[in-house]
Order: C-alpha cells, then structure tokens, then sequence
C-alpha cells in the first residue's frame, strides 16, 4: 500500500489520503481463477454426459485464457489502476454462461428446437471482448462522454424506436425488440441501456441543483417544480411506449428503474422515489388492464401452476412453473453439471431461462454464489462511483451499475417468480449476441471510470511550509 | 463415470464457485482505500476518521532528525480538553495553527474557535510562542487573554473556546 501526502507525526491521529495501488497482479491471479473454474464446469459436464473428458477442452480453455489475457495485458496499458475484480467476474459469468449452453446444446432433441449456440455464443463473447478492448483502448477519458449528452438521448431514442418499424419475426414471441438484418438479430435495448445512462449522467448532472433545492415542501415530501418534472414524465411515457409498442415490459422496467434510482442519486431527494414507484405502479396496472400480452404475463406471475391444471384458462403458460420445476429438481446441491433434467424447461433455455437450468444443475448453493457475483460486480461499479471524483463520472457508474442490478434482479425475479416475467437476458451468461457485447462495453466503461478514479493524485506543489503539513483532526 | 466420481465433481464445483466468491471478497477487503488513519494514544475510541475503510495502524517510528531541539524543550503539543481531547502532535520546530480551517495543524470542532485562530512556533532560540491571530473569541494563556504573541512553558494550559492545549516534555 503506498500514501503519498507528508505525515511525520508520530502518537497522533494522522488521516492521509490514500489511493489505491495498482492491482493489476491480483487481477492476474482471480483471471486466472476465473478462467479455471468454467473449464472445470467444462470437463464436469463432458464427463457426466460423455463419460469422457470434451474434446474440445483445451481449445476451449486456450481460446478463453487467451481472451482473458488480452483483455488483462490492454487493462495494464491503458487502465492500470482499475478495479481489478470486474474482469475477472465478467469473464468467470460469461464461461459459466458458455460452458450451460454448451451443455443444453448437447441435450439435443430432448430440448425443442435446439440448435447449437455454444459456439455462436463464444463468437459473440469475442465481439464482446473486443468491444471492451476498444473501449479501453479509445476511450481516452470518461468525461469526454459528458459532451455528447443530447446526442446519446437521440440515439437511444432511436435505438429504442428502431425495432417497432422493423417487421417481426414469429420466433420472437410477441416482443418486439430484435432488428433482423441479414442472418444477424441485434437487440438495441442492450446498448440503448448504455447510451441513455450517458444522456442521464449529462443531463442530470447539469440539472442536479435544480431539481434537489428547487421544490415545493407539501406533507413532508419536496415535491418539484412542474418543468424540473419534464423529464421524468417524458422517460415515464416513453418506458410506456415501448411497453405498448414493442411489448417489452423488461426494458421499460429497466429504463424508468434506471432513471429513479440516477434522479435520486443526484437530488438525494427520497420523494423522486416514491413519485417514481407511483409513476411506474400507475403505468403498470394501467398497461396490464389493457394490453393483453402484458396481462398474461402477471396472470402466469400469480398463478404459475394454472397452465399445468385441468382447464387451464386461455393464454395461460407454463414457462415459469416449468422453470420453478427445475429450481426444485436442483434442490440445495444441484443435481450435478449435466446430470439435471434440462427438458424441464422447454421455452428459452439457454437464454431468459439459463438461471433455471442453473439453479437445476447447481442448486441452491451454486445459484446465491452466481448471485453473489453478480452481486459483487455491482458492488465493483458503486465503489467505483464513490470513488470517482468528477460528478458526471459518479453518476455514470452508478448508472451503469443499477442498470446492470436491474437487469440482474427482473431476469432473476421473473424466473424465480419474484416478479411478472419479463423477456430480458441475463448479463453475460444467456444466449444473445448483443447482450454479451453490450455488457463488456458497460465494464470496460466503468474500468475506464475506475482507472481515472483510483488513479493516484499527482503531489501536491511543495509549499513553502511543506515539512510542517499535516493534517491532524478527530 | 461412476456416481462416487460425479458426485465429488459436483460437490467439488460448488467449492470451487464459492472459493472464487470468497477470494474476490477477500480482495474487496485488501483493496479499501481512502483515508489512512494513524491511531493515537487516545482514551477516545470512535473517532468519526475512523470508519471502516480506513485501517487502524499503530504509529510509525518517527522519520524525522530532531533538529534545533534543545534539551528539556517540550516534545509534543497535548489536547487535554476539548471534543479532541487526547490528540498529540509532536513538536518538531513546525509551525502549528489552531482554527476551524480544514487546513489548520489541529482543526478544531469547537464552536467557539474561529477558523484561524491561533498558531504555536518556536522562535530563533527555539522558545515556543503562542500568537493569537486575531480571534473572536480570544485565546488564553493561564486564564490571561492573549494580546501579544506569548513565550511558552511546558505545562502552561493554553484554552481555546473549550479546548484547552498544552505543551509537554
């Protein structure tokens, strides 16, 4: 641990600060791990479905080694006193991810329409990779961002609005949020998701005094002016947009979530939550009583066994009871990697349903650990903003990082039948080409945040009075 | 495979997901930075410094010559009372400032302080002077109002609004 800052007192209280050391070693060794344990799922899964070890190990384990290490050299280069747990994390979910996959590929005809992703996925995932390394690479600084706020909100508008003219396809179930172009579908609400927290970041950094001091004190809450309430009311009635438009409940919950949570961060004002929950519960209710896909979904959410009764009513599913099936086929152990009953779940397996066959084959124990580093990679990305010292950078990590929670607990809610199911990828491990590439921009975004913010201080100019400074307080 | 086999693997992977969560918390833990916080010789134990991100570390050994130090000339610099009270700065020929400035030697969480209000130096011979610097409220030496800048003794209670200061050997 170095300190810099001049401290020669020796029975006194003396609080110097202190930045972070480069941690890039320490990275090396959790990358190291990271890699290790997925080729460890790996080996375990051909094992117990081949009885031999996969014969595709150590190209596997090479080829994702090998994107770890790139990604670790460039961090070394050109973010050496970032975080150094986020990659590592990252790179551990997305293996996971690839190494289940994988495996629901092997169940073959058990599962319906299956089709090999895995090694589509791990193309992706390199997109992905190479997507933060450019980030890294090119994104000099943070704050350069800052000037392009309006411009992000354009283009997240647009992003957001570009599936709702592109014809749908049967395969997407009523959600209408792919592009298909050629034999590729891209999801811009995944990089939408990015784009807007830098218009948000902008927009409320300039705006944050503003709508924190100037409100209205009625019954205890601050209640803000009408044109400090524009904002929110056009996120609100756009998140309902694309509810109705697009049916996607999972982007506008993500979207509005995000824009509390950065309103609230910057105003410290508690009634821009409750205004917020209101907002969004009177959205919700209102959309449901009306648009039927959204209805069927918080019926499944109430009664998720209906669909498997004696007469099940009309549009009833069976996606979350199936799912729910596999979270109590794994119980607390797991049934062991590729020794679960995939077939269980028979409706997006590998991409909004992965947890489920994760809970199935890992258990309870293997599920709260997954949690627990999606977890730790939010926790990564708040640190990072109280670390920040730029306003526009604080809010941009926070940002980032709640939507990453957000995504995290409305796939995780609506699988484990929390919350109403929303058709949302699951960060890193499910099966998505743009959700995986959009995810490593987002962490190579916060690194690049984090490297600015640990980065130790230059010295202080000496002053002629250097030798007697310090700073002594209780 | 035999079950016994599959059965150590899976139990295994669990192990070794939770061992990776646990290496990662453990880096958190290494990896708090912020304030570093020297601990002192304090009968004050919750010092608002002293959160949880800072480390407690016992004090270094002392780095600096002891120049124009005389013998029998006062060591350190003693809050005796005071919200502070148990601080000690050892006296090395620096000047030190008294106030409610963030950048004072002591900053003082005293109401009645001003924020530069007083400062402690020695002079050429290495006598220790304590000057007012033009406080509201006044600094006091042995219940006297400072006026004019004031040779020092060890053991001489210097109060500022409710802080009370000493030198000592």
């Amino acid at each position: 641990m170095s300190s810099y800052g001049s401290s020669n007192s020796s029975n006194n209280t003396t609080i110097t600060p202190q930045g972070a050391p480069n941690r890039r070693n320490t990275e090396l060794f959790l990358l190291i791990f990271a890699v290790m344990v997925p080729v460890f799922a790996y080996a375990n899964v051909g094992l117990a479905m081949d009885g031999s070890l996969p014969a595709g190990m150590l190209g596997y384990g090479c080829g994702m080694g090998g994107l770890a290490l790139v990604a670790h050299l460039v961090m070394r280069r050109f973010a050496p006193y970032a975080d150094p747990l986020m990659l590592p994390l990252a790179t551990l979910l997305n293996g996971l991810g690839l190494v289940m996959i994988w495996r629901l590929d092997k169940a073959g005809p058990l599962i319906p329409k299956n089709y090999p992703a895995a090694s589509n996925q791990l193309m992706w995932s390199g997109l992905g990779v190479a997507l933060f390394l450019g980030v890294l690479v090119l994104l000099k600084d943070h704050r350069i961002l800052q000037r392009y706020t309006y411009i992000s909100m354009a283009v997240a508008l647009v992003l957001l609005a570009a599936p709702a003219f592109f014809p749908s396809r049967p395969e997407d179930f009523g959600a209408k949020i792919w592009i298909h172009l050629g034999g590729f579908s891209i999801q811009p609400g995944e990089f939408a998701k990015i784009i807007l927290t830098v218009f948000f970041s902008g927009y409320l950094m300039v705006k944050r005094d503003a709508l924190a001091l100037a409100s209205r004190r009625f019954m205890g809450l601050y209640l803000p002016r009408g044109r400090d309430l524009g904002p929110i009311i056009v996120i609100w009635i756009l998140s309902i947009l694309i509810l109705v438009f697009e049916t996607d409940l999972g982007s506008s919950l993500l979207f509005f979530g995000l824009f509390v949570v950065m309103l609230y961060v910057a105003t410290e004002r508690t009634s821009w939550i409750i205004f917020g929950l209101l907002m969004s519960a009177v959205g919700a209710v209102v959309v449901a009583s009306f648009e039927p896909h959204v209805k069927i979904r918080v019926n499944a959410w109430l009664d998720p066994m209906a669909a498997f009764g004696p007469h099940p009513p009309a549009g009833a599913t069976e996606q979350i009871g199936q799912s729910l099936f596999a979270f109590g086929s794994g119980g607390v152990m797991g049934t062991g990697l590729g020794q679960g009953r995939s077939w269980l779940i028979l409706f997006a397996t590998k991409s909004d349903f992965i947890l489920g066959s994760f809970g199935e084959e890992l258990g309870l124990a293997g599920l709260m650990a997954i949690f627990l580093i999606y977890g730790l990679l939010v926790q990564r990305g708040l640190r990072t903003a109280v670390a920040a010292r730029d306003p526009f950078g604080k809010l941009l990590a926070v940002g980032l990082s709640s939507a990453f929670a957000i995504q995290v607990f409305v796939v995780a809610g609506g699988v484990t039948g929390l919350i109403p199911l929303t058709g949302m990828t699951m960060p890193f491990m499910a099966q998505g080409g743009s959700s995986v590439v959009a995810n490593w921009a987002l962490v190579a975004v916060l690194l690049k945040i984090s490297d600015t913010a640990r980065r130790p201080a230059p010295e202080p100019a000496p002053s002629p009075d250097a030798e007697a400074t310090q700073i002594v307080r209780a | 495979m035999s079950e016994l086999t599959l059965t150590v693997m899976r139990l295994g992977f669990l192990a070794v997901l939770w061992l990776f969560v646990i290496v990662a918390v453990q880096v958190i833990r290494s990896d708090l930075f912020g304030t570093r916080v020297t601990q002192r010789a304090a009968r004050r134990t919750a010092a608002p410094g002293s959160s949880q991100a800072a480390r407690q570390q016992s004090a270094r050994p002392q780095p600096q010559q002891q120049s124009r130090q005389r013998r029998g000339a006062p060591t350190q610099l003693v809050v005796v009372q005071g919200s502070l009270a148990g601080t000690t700065v050892a006296l090395q020929g620096q000047t030190i400032t008294l106030g409610r400035a963030h950048d004072s030697t002591i900053v003082l969480d005293d109401d009645y302080a001003s924020s530069r209000h007083a400062r402690i130096y020695p002079d050429q011979s290495g006598q220790w002077i304590v000057e007012d610097l033009g406080s509201t409220n006044g600094t006091y030496l042995d219940r006297q109002r400072l006026t004019a800048p004031a040779p020092l003794q060890p053991g001489m209670p210097i109060r500022i609004g409710r802080t009370v200061i000493e030198l000592r050997k």
